[in-house]
């Protein structure tokens, strides 16, 4: 049931051109610094003489690709997840899911993945991009898939958070703003304790443990945090509608 | 078991300490068309938010086909249609990629699911609109695409609320129909305040004012207490209201402004000859009589708006 629930937000999101059309300009965007990148490797590379200068190139163009991703991403989530429940409520089709038999549960962690797999397509695409270096060097794909893995949970997390604020409001507009300001405060939030980096409020940076990603790491504490935070939006998002439903 | 299909239990609501709807409780057959009439803000719609999950009663329960609402909500909704006042349609999409999705997600198995969708179609009058966007229906055929999503799993509950409110009368007509032939193997239960609508498709009527069933029964009592043994006169000189009384069969005479008088007589008498004889002999100048049909809608009202004539009521 909830991939059918997944399956009804990507029908949705691809029933109109802006689907494709995010999909698109979003790709022209990671594409443009991959070639960025690659110019900018061969200039940086031939001005490095000694072997400690010297970087591999999976690592001088993923980095970048990956930090725009992320950094794109902060756009791109709460513009996608606004809509998911705030536009329902809007034009009253959630009666159309709670009287179907499925439960709260399920219809929230259905559009969940559903966005998760808009968004994941991009993931691919980026990975299978970076993958065509392959053709000419020797790459390291142990880096692109610990990005990719990174870039996943960050995605998730984000669409978390997206999904309930949109669940909180009737306007999506709203929920859009809301949910970009909180990310943006999360991503921030490592800058603002630079000094004192082993404060706690640190440490729910999001930046801070997608850095581990980016560097190549899969650290178990990192994907378990960024676990924790999409169970934890997620499960206040079911919250919020059985709370509809007992209230009205 | 027994075989009711529905079963309300003092269904209770309270938002914010006002009972919106308050002790309700009714059940209903397999096969029967239930009628919910009832002025607005009466809790019509909430109760029938109760009756399909998508709010929790404050008290009491709800039983679908023996399964409780509360308890097993998935089996219980997989039993029911619903379509809200607001209808539930995703704009974006056409007709047959929407009613696809609502025959998966209303467990329609995947070998079933063209033919579930073939037939809401048909029954719904929908086979030419299939590729259209919902979007660019007319407001009736928008209606249609409502009903049909809400009878594609062959539901043994069809709940429909306000399912004629803006149509044009040839649409309403269609509905009227399509309800009937639905009430034929499914339980209906529809809202309304279109009374005519009410007599029309339904078997049984409840009407519910301020959160309160003030009458429950089947449709033919409430037909019995419109029509009753009552004839209007129009005359130009009418007599004093006692010389009807006079004439045989008549049990009661009104008299009323411009010259109408309401009389009233006994079961299985036929008194209107005697009367226009009278009429001639006495020079009453008799010019119209007729029938006097009390409407639904003072029948309406009166249950409405004076809850102790309701309750003497015979309640079937």
């Amino acid at each position: 049931m909830i991939i059918n629930v997944a399956r009804k937000e990507l029908k949705s999101v691809f029933a109109s051109p802006m689907g494709w059309v995010i999909l698109s300009l979003l790709m022209f965007a990671f594409g443009t610094q991959y070639l960025n990148g690659v110019n900018d490797y061969f200039a940086v590379m031939s001005g490095a003489m000694r072997p400690a200068e010297r970087t591999g190139v999976t690592q001088f163009v993923g980095q970048s690709v990956y930090g725009l991703a992320s950094f794109i991403m902060l756009f791109a989530v709460p513009l996608l997840s606004m809509r998911l429940i705030a536009e329902e409520r809007r034009s009253q089709t959630l009666p159309f899911l709670f009287s179907a038999p499925i439960s709260l549960t399920e219809i929230v962690v259905g559009k969940f993945l559903g966005l998760v797999g808009f968004l994941s397509i991009l993931i691919i695409f980026i990975a299978a991009m970076l993958s065509t270096l392959n053709i000419w060097s020797d790459i390291d794909f142990g880096f692109i898939v610990a990005n990719s893995v990174g870039l996943l949970l960050m995605v998730a997390s984000f669409s978390a958070l997206g999904l309930y604020f949109s669940s909180l409001t009737q306007q999506p507009v709203v929920a859009a703003i809301l949910t970009f300001v909180a990310l943006f405060a999360l991503m921030m939030l490592d800058r603002f304790f630079a000094g004192d980096p082993s404060n706690i409020l640190a440490s729910l940076s999001l930046t801070r443990h997608f850095q581990t990603f980016s560097g190549g790491l899969i650290d178990t504490a990192d994907i378990a945090y960024f676990i924790l935070f999409t169970v934890t939006f997620l499960t206040l998002t079911v919250r919020r509608l059985d709370a509809d439903r007992l209230r009205g | 078991m027994n075989n009711f299909t529905v079963e309300a239990i003092e269904l209770t609501r309270v938002y914010g300490g006002r009972e919106a709807v308050s002790n309700v409780s009714f059940t209903l057959s397999k096969g029967e068309v239930l009628g919910f009439l009832g002025p607005n803000g009466a809790g019509k719609s909430t109760t029938m938010k109760m009756l399909t999950g998508n709010l929790a009663p404050s008290h009491g329960s709800v039983k679908i086909c023996g399964i409780d609402m509360i308890e097993n909500p998935k089996e219980a909704k997989a039993l029911i249609g619903y379509l809200p006042e607001m209808r539930p349609l995703y704009k974006e999409l056409t007709v047959d990629e929407y009613l696809i999705m609502a025959a998966r997600l209303h467990r329609v198995s995947a070998k079933h699911i063209k033919s579930a969708v073939e037939t809401a179609k048909e029954r719904c009058g929908l086979g030419h609109m299939s590729k259209r966007l919902i979007e660019n229906l007319s407001n009736g055929y928008q209606q249609r695409v409502g009903i049909a999503q809400a009878i594609i799993h062959r539901p043994m509950v069809v709940i429909l609320d306000e399912p004629t409110v803006g149509l044009d009368p040839i649409q309403i007509r269609d509905i009227r129909a399509l309800i009937r032939e639905v009430g034929g193997e499914h339980s209906v239960i529809i809202s309304t305040h279109i009374l005519p609508e009410v007599e029309m498709v339904c078997d049984h009527v409840q009407i519910i004012d301020k959160g309160k069933l003030v009458f429950n029964g089947a449709i033919d009592v409430l037909k019995k207490q419109r029509i009753g043994n009552k004839l209007l006169i129009s005359m130009h000189n009418p007599p004093a209201a006692d010389a009807m009384l006079s004439i045989a069969g008549v049990t009661e005479a009104e008299s009323l402004p411009g010259g109408l008088i309401r009389v009233r007589f006994a079961e299985n008498a036929t008194p209107a000859e005697a009367i226009v004889q009278a009429a001639v002999q006495q020079g009453w100048g008799l010019y119209q009589i007729a029938p006097d049909q009390t409407s639904l809608e003072d029948v309406f009202m009166q249950l409405t708006y004076q809850e102790q004539v309701a309750e003497e009521q015979p309640a079937a």
